[in-house]
């Protein structure tokens, strides 16, 4: 029986990943049931009656039917009875499990066009990657920057929008130390679709190392920057809106304008070097190419200069200029601290004003 | 095109939404297309945002919402009510203009690179979007208003323009349904126009309603959109309850069980229809309290739903069923939107719904109320009273065949969506890096749209064929009961009735209209086999029966 069901579950629902899941897959469980229940009897008198009645001769005369009131009370009553059961089940099971224990660890979320970015207490920032402890309960404080998004993860069973004007929170407690997928699903434009991230919970060993490292375990002198670069471009999502093979998405391509002079909409122009990347990535507001909108986000805060320094040497590598293999031989000697310490930094505030 | 006859104008709206409907399933398959395989296939992101919300709005906005009621409304309903015409005949040739103004506007909005915002334009985005929000703003404003007058008309013709005779309780379901719909029409369409202008207004001047960094709230405008919205899905789903009140009845020649428990509910869910716009909101950051109430009313309002699919289900029950087009339709609409109910019990239990809410679940849910409801009541009232309105017979067998091919097809198309979408599938998605291991249910889905397509293509073939190669229709091909069965021919002159019709009988009457006995007459005997009413004289298809030609000789008296 208890396999059957399920059985049922699995088919339907992701797997139960938060303490809080089964809460609410109960009442869909229960409202599954009961339809399918409704259902097979609804079908049944459809196939039957018009079976059982079916026109022999087009001078038929069907007995009139009186109205059965006994009939009637039944199907009135016991839906209602139904339905109210529905209704507090699942009213209840929301009250229960909307409201954070008090104890959980607090990280705030940022949603942006098109990409989740986490500020944890210890000063880290980590984007599309929500590293948080497992069995423990975590709350999320979150809002958005441009338009409304909605954090949602199946396998929790939360979601809650991430309005712009004010803090929504949500929280989950994972019930063991795996990856899971986050989605947005509040609609935000071309980027929605690859709005995605994950949860990383991590066991409490790992979770400890992970805060006491800040994060990652930093840039050496003797990484690449390069191959840095090229594991950023995907992990803070440049990929959604620039491509590497000349095509223009919403941003321009990175191939092919290195060493180009680019012409701004408000006239001006300027050499795509080294400076003019910098400032692109990090006050993408300060200058808009012609044909484009002013839609990137600041990664100020977010990116250390190695990091920055990184992305633009794999820019240079894709459009075949010289560039160092390793941050030592560019000058670098490591930063230390790949996750950003000035990530309370307010990105708008220092901005360079457009000219 | 300038007639004020009720029934050219319902032609008229008839032909212009039939081919907003073959747009917007025209991208629809587009759309299904384009997600059949992971990655972009034949269009991108911003194509396909454009794409979709063009399919939402122009299936809301130019098809659905004016459905029933603009075409089989405008053309039926004066016939069953025994007047020659609506109310105000030339306010109704301008609603259609209106109609047409608004759609010209909406399309205008694709020259100027579409919009992408979905069709429920929610702010900030709408707000900031590059696309042609102003021009789609104002074709839903402009095409509001058609909605509003034909409302107001509608309304008016019930009241006051009712045959002799034809009392509340003696009225069709048909028109109680479009009664209940107008009601909504007129008061909840002037909210969408005003939230239509506020958002034009928001992007031309700034005035800062929805705009958070000048102060404004980006919910209010949810609030405001679903004000209209929640009771617009009652626009588009009470027409629907009366065609499928008439479809029953007249293929079960039996009387509608619960005449009055089905008319009195439509009002209901009318008015209850403006207090649970909140349920499109449980995850959007209102109050938990609010969220209570908002789904304690959805259930309330779910119930009577409920109770009439039983009631329909209870007009078979020692019938003589006649299983042809139209009822094929009415009974697919009845396990369809019996799905479509009992899935929205399941969004519209708060827990449940927050991990539902703006997936696929919800996609597949509404298909199967609109769709799956108003579409396939549509389509079944096209094919019963298309006899009455063209003067022409369509051709059984194909109809048959689209019935079946449409009601396969969609739920290949819709019924695997629920699965997809609780299993964690986000709707307006371009595509669906996260979850690759759904690429197989969704092409099943999309195989699943292009036999709906198939469906679809076959009614209109059939209603074309009909046209030219149709036989004529009788008056009355089905033994219907109401007065554009008895008392008119197919098609109906100009004014609809040689005199007006005095009735002395309820809609549904068969014994009694069949014998030409007044009311009473049926009361001893029914339900005794032995004392049977003489048979219902009709049917066979195409030969001109007794009715027929009294009504053509002109001998017929009401
Ligand atoms: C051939 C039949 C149809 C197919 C295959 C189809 C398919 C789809 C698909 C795939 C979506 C996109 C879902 C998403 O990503 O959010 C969609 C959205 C939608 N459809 Fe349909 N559809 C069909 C007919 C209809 C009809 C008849 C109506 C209403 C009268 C309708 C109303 C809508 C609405 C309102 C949306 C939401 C648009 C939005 O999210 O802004 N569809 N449909
Ligand atoms: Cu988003």
């Amino acid at each position: 029986m208890s396999q059957i069901y399920e059985a049922i579950r699995s088919f339907w629902l992701p797997e139960q990943a938060s303490t809080t899941a089964h809460v609410i897959d109960a009442p869909f469980m229960f409202i599954l049931i009961a339809s399918t229940i409704m259902l097979i009897g609804v079908t049944f008198y459809l196939f039957y009656l018009p079976w059982k009645y079916r026109r022999r001769s087009s001078a038929d005369v069907p007995y009139p039917v009186k109205e059965n009131h006994l009939l009637e009370m039944s199907w009135i009553v016991i839906p209602t009875i139904l339905v109210f059961i529905v209704f507090f089940w699942g009213f209840k099971a929301h009250v229960d499990t909307v409201v954070a224990p008090a104890d959980a660890y607090e990280v705030n979320v940022q949603g942006k066009k098109w990409l989740w970015q986490f500020n944890y207490n210890e000063g880290i920032t980590t984007t599309n990657e929500l590293v948080v402890p497992a069995n423990r309960p975590v709350k999320l404080i979150m809002n958005s920057v441009d338009v409304l998004h909605s954090f949602y993860v199946p396998e929790f069973r939360i979601k809650h929008d991430v309005l712009p004007n004010r803090y929504s929170t949500v929280w989950f407690e994972a019930v063991r130390a795996d990856t899971f997928q986050i989605l947005c699903t509040e609609y935000c434009g071309t980027g929605h679709s690859v709005m995605g991230a994950k949860v990383i919970a991590l066991g409490a060993q790992e979770w400890n190392e992970w805060v006491a490292s800040g994060g990652g375990k930093g840039i050496q002198p003797g990484d690449s920057p390069v191959e840095l670069g090229e594991a950023l471009y995907t992990k803070n999502v440049c990929n959604t809106c620039h491509s590497i093979d000349g095509s223009s998405k919403v941003g321009p391509s990175f191939l092919g304008h290195w060493g180009e002079t680019r012409n701004f909409v408000d006239g001006g122009s300027a050499v795509m070097d080294e400076d003019y990347t910098r400032e692109s990535i990090l006050y993408p507001a300060a200058h808009i190419v012609e044909d484009y909108q002013p839609v990137m986000p600041s990664y100020q805060g977010q990116l250390s200069d190695g990091e920055v320094y990184a992305l633009i040497q794999y820019i240079k590598s894709i459009n075949g200029a010289d560039v160092p293999a390793t941050f030592a031989e560019g000058g670098f000697g490591g930063d230390g601290d790949a996750g950003g310490a000035d990530a309370a930094d307010d990105a708008a505030a220092d901005a360079p004003a457009a000219e | 095109m300038t007639s004020v006859d009720h029934k050219r104008i319902g032609i008229m709206y008839l032909v212009a939404i039939s081919t907003f409907f073959a747009l917007g399933g025209i991208l629809a398959l587009l759309v299904r297309t384009e997600l059949a395989m992971l990655g972009d296939t034949i269009m991108d992101a911003d194509t396909y945002n454009r794409v979709f919300t063009m399919h939402g709005v122009v299936m809301v906005f130019l098809f659905i919402v004016p459905s029933i009621p603009a075409s089989l409304g405008n053309i039926i309903m004066p016939i069953q009510l025994g007047a020659k015409d609506v109310a105000f005949p030339k306010l109704n040739l301008m609603s259609f203009y209106l109609y047409v103004a608004g759609a010209f506007l909406a399309i205008l909005s694709l020259r100027t690179g579409g919009v992408d915002t979905g069709w429920t334009f929610y702010t900030p985005y709408s707000a900031e979007t590059g696309t042609a929000v102003i021009a789609m703003g104002m074709g839903v404003f402009v095409a509001g208003f058609a909605s509003i007058l034909t409302g107001i008309n509608f309304i008016v013709t019930i009241h006051k323009m009712r045959a002799p005779g034809l009392t509340w309780n003696r009225m069709p379901l048909f028109c109680w349904g479009l009664y209940a719909t107008s009601i909504v029409q007129v008061l909840a369409t002037p909210v969408i126009g005003i939230t239509m202008l506020l958002l034009v207004l928001e992007r031309t001047l700034g005035i800062g309603i929805f705009d958070p960094a000048l102060g404004g709230d980006p919910v209010l405008f949810q609030h405001f959109f679903w004000f209209y919205s929640h009771p617009a899905v009652y626009i588009m789903i009470l027409p629907a309850f009366g065609v499928i009140s008439e479809l029953v009845t007249t293929f079960s020649r039996q009387k509608v069980y619960g005449y009055t428990a089905i008319a009195l509910s439509s009002v209901a869910i009318a008015l209850l229809g403006f207090l649970v716009w909140g349920h499109h909101m449980f995850t959007s950051g209102q109050s938990i309290v609010s969220s209570i109430v908002f789904s304690m009313i959805t259930f309330l309002i779910g119930i009577p739903s409920g109770i009439k699919i039983f009631n329909w289900i209870a007009t078979m029950y020692r019938g003589s069923v006649w299983l042809v087009t139209p009822m094929l339709y009415a009974i697919s609409f009845l396990f369809l939107f019996t799905i479509g109910g009992l899935t929205g019990i399941m969004v519209g239990a708060l827990a449940v719904d927050i991990h539902l809410h703006d997936t696929y679940f919800v996609v597949a849910h509404f298909h199967y109320v609109m769709m799956g409801g108003t579409v396939i009541a549509m389509l079944g009232g096209l094919f019963y009273w298309w006899p009455k309105f063209t003067g022409k017979l369509y051709h059984e067998g194909m109809g048959v065949a689209s019935a079946v091919l449409v009601f396969i097809g969609f739920n290949m198309t819709f019924f695997i969506q629920f699965v997809m979408g609780s299993q964690g599938m986000p709707r307006r998605y371009a595509d669906y890096p996260d979850l690759p291991w759904l690429e197989p249910l969704h092409q099943f889905s999309t195989i699943g749209s292009y036999v709906l397509g198939l469906g679809l293509l076959l009614v209109l073939f059939n209603g074309i064929w009909s046209l030219f190669k149709g036989k004529p229709a009788p008056g009355n091909p089905w033994g219907g009961a109401s007065l554009e069965w008895t008392h008119t021919t197919s098609p109906p002159d100009p004014h609809n009735f040689s005199r007006t019709p005095l009735v002395t009988h309820g809609p549904y009457d068969y014994y009694t209209v069949f014998n030409g006995a007044g009311d009473g007459a049926m009361g001893d005997g029914m339900g005794d086999g032995a004392n049977r009413p003489a048979p219902v004289p009709v049917i066979t298809e195409g030969a001109p029966q007794e009715f027929d030609k009294q009504i053509d000789l002109g001998t017929r008296q009401a």
